[in-house]
Order: structure tokens, then sequence, then C-alpha cells
């Protein structure tokens, strides 16, 4: 679990802040408008964006040629943002994104990144040992597929296009990205149908 | 832009930590190591100098692709390892 | 295959790390609490504003000495560095965050 701030961490954001905003660098308006606006970016973006690529042959295309265009379609600003890239997994190919030196995530689609994605342990395996990694997730890849370890290092960030699962048939975009969570587009684990 | 798609290259057997403050964007695991161009990514300002707030020259950008087991001696035969690479840390293999 | 002239790798940089590599991956899916998404929207406006790169603040980052690095969460981490790279190019004096 992330441990909460200690008291050292508390008084030192306090007094950040303060000096801050005394010296007219931020206020606090500005301050609750950005977490508002962090807030609202959620895997359910990135999962809408895969169920339209399932259904949607031309948004497919622009999904893996421009992320972030196909974002921009789903209604995402990307202004200012890193880039996105969007990995497809095939039947003979699955990606797993890590980034070993920090935390690169593409936060626009799928919003924060949760604590495991930072953790030290994730990120020194995920390189080493890709499939004792997603073995902790359940997930167990066919044989003769190949494992493609995505180490986010630099202006990037990458989104997994996960395959679509057997038995989803004539199932619309909206049925479709309900089966689709974070994990499957951080790429530990595979979408199935419920 | 120096390296194409399919390009068989090395990255830099290069520890600048050795020499002082820096802010290094190639991981150490992969120093020295050879792979192949995936394909070109683009150019962006040089994450070495942004990091000092010097100006920053746009660098290419590669992803380069890499036999995943020989990094470690570890994991299985056919995987692989994906990871941007900055033009100047590359060389020809 | 580290030859003799490779310094061991930084902090950050965990890539393989031996350390880490019996230690299970926790799968905690909660979301920052508000100390977390203060200390993010922070880092944010400066960068909007124009007085920090996210590469400056990485290069914070990775100055915390190894011990305070795995000891610290994630959003204190980031703290220390933007709080540090704000006395460092002049914005706040270093009396700003205490005695």
């Amino acid at each position: 679990m992330a441990a909460p701030p200690r008291a050292e961490s508390l008084v030192l954001l306090e007094r950040f802040v303060t000096a801050l905003k005394a010296k007219g660098v931020v206020t606090e308006a500005e301050i609750e408008t950005q977490i508002t606006r962090t807030d609202r970016a959620s895997p359910e973006i990135g999962a809408r964006m895969v169920a339209r690529a399932w259904t949607d042959p031309a948004y497919r295309a622009l999904l893996l040629s421009n992320g972030s265009a196909a974002a921009e379609a789903e209604g995402v600003s990307m202004a200012g943002m890193p880039p996105l890239g969007v990995l497809e997994d095939t039947e003979t190919l699955h990606h797993l994104v890590v980034c070993t030196l920090c935390s690169c995530y593409p936060r626009a689609v799928l919003g924060y990144p949760p604590h495991w994605y930072k953790s030290a342990a994730y990120r020194a395996r995920a390189v080493r040992d890709p499939r004792g990694v997603l073995a902790e997730w359940g997930t167990v890849l066919p044989a003769g597929m190949e494992v493609r370890v995505v180490d986010s290092t630099a202006d990037y960030r990458w989104m997994v296009l996960p395959r679509r699962p057997a038995g989803t048939e004539g199932w619309d975009a909206q049925r479709l990205a309900a089966i689709v969570t974070r994990d499957h587009l951080v790429g530990v684990a595979l979408p199935r149908t419920p | 832009m120096r390296f194409a798609a399919g390009a068989e290259v090395r990255v830099k057997r290069d520890f600048p930590e050795l020499h002082g403050p820096c802010h290094i964007r190639t991981p150490h695991y992969l120093r020295g190591r050879p792979g192949r161009v995936e394909r070109p990514l683009g150019s962006f300002p040089n994450p070495e100098d942004l990091a000092f707030g010097r100006p920053a020259a746009r660098v290419p950008l590669y992803h380069v692709r890499f036999d995943q087991p020989a990094l470690f001696n570890e994991g299985q035969s056919g995987d692989t390892l994906l990871v941007e690479i900055f033009e100047h840390w590359l060389e020809e293999a | 295959m580290t030859e003799p002239d490779a310094p061991p790798p930084a902090t950050h940089d965990l890539g393989g790390a031996l350390r880490f590599r019996c230690t299970p991956v926790e799968p905690d899916e909660a979301p920052p609490d508000a100390f977390g998404k203060r200390v993010d929207a922070l880092r944010q406006l400066l960068g909007q504003k124009g007085l920090m790169t996210v590469d400056e603040m990485r290069r914070c980052i990775e100055a915390i000495p190894e011990a305070e690095y795995h000891a610290l969460g994630y959003y204190e981490r980031w703290l220390r560095a933007i709080s540090a790279l704000m006395v460092e190019k002049g914005v706040l004096a270093a009396e700003d965050l205490g005695p």
C-alpha cells in the first residue's frame, strides 16, 4: 500500500504553497481547478478509445497512426500533453508498458498512474521477468505469443490496444468499453468476456 | 535523421554518471546492447539539456527493439523489448 | 554482462534491479490522496507557467539520496524535487520552506 505522507512532508507542502501564493505564483483557485481537471481523466477514456477501435476500422487506423489525434477525436484535449502512441496486440504479440526510469504514463487517457505502476518492484521486474510479472495478475499467454516490453523512457506515452475477446460478436462500443480496464491498457492483463 | 527502420544499431556503452551531475533517459541496462530500429519517432528537445535549464537542440528519437532474454540472461526466448532512444546514444552495429 | 568500468545504476534507474527481483508487485489501485493530488496539481501549474520543465523535476528527483528515495512516497519525492527546484531557480528563498 502507498504509505500516507509523513508529518514533515505535510509541513513542507503547507510552507511551499504559502510561499508560492505570497509571491503571486499560484492561487488556491488555480490549484483546485487543476485538481478538478486532472481528476476528470480516467481509464474509461482509454477503454472508450479501444472499444471504438474494435468497432470502427477508420478509427482503429487513426488510433494506431496518431494516438493523440484519436484521443482528441474522443474529446480529450491533448494540447501541451506528450504525444500518445498506441501499441497493437496481435495473435502472436502482446505488449506490456513500464517506465523503468520514473513513471511515464498516458495520463491524458488513463488518469493518475496507480501505485503499483510507480513501484520499484514493477519498474525493476517488468523488463527482467515480464512473464513473472504477468503471472502475478493471473495473465498466462498462449504458447507462441511474444511478449514485447515497452520501456517508456522519453517523450511518448504508450497505451496498449488489446485484442477484442472472443464471444463479443455483435456487441456495441458502449458494451465493449465496459469490459476494458486500466490493466488491459497497460498490458498486465487481457480483456475477457464476463 | 541518421537511422531508418530496420537499421542495426548499438546503444553506446557510455556512463556519463561517472563524470558529474547528469540526467539521462537511456537506461543503464541497455548501454552497449545491440538492437534494431523499429521506427523513427520524430525529434524532441534533448532532455539532458532541458534538465539543467540549458538551451536544448532537437534530437531524433527512435523506437529500438532488443532481444529481451539476452539483457539479463533471463526470460523466454523470442520475447522482446521496445525502448525510445535518442540518436546521440546510438551507433551503427 | 557489466564490465568493470561500468558504475552501478543510479537509484532511479531501476530496470532489472536485482534488489527487487523477488518483490511481488502490490496491486494497489487507490487514487492519490489529497496530499498527492495537491502536489501533482502544483507540478502541473509550475510547468504551465514556464517555471520548470518535467526534465528539471526528474533531475531533482534523481538527486534524492538512495535511502530517502525508497523511503519517501511518490508524491513526497515530487514535493521535495519541485520545492528544491523553486529555490534553485530563485522563485522562492530557502527560508520560505523552513528554518
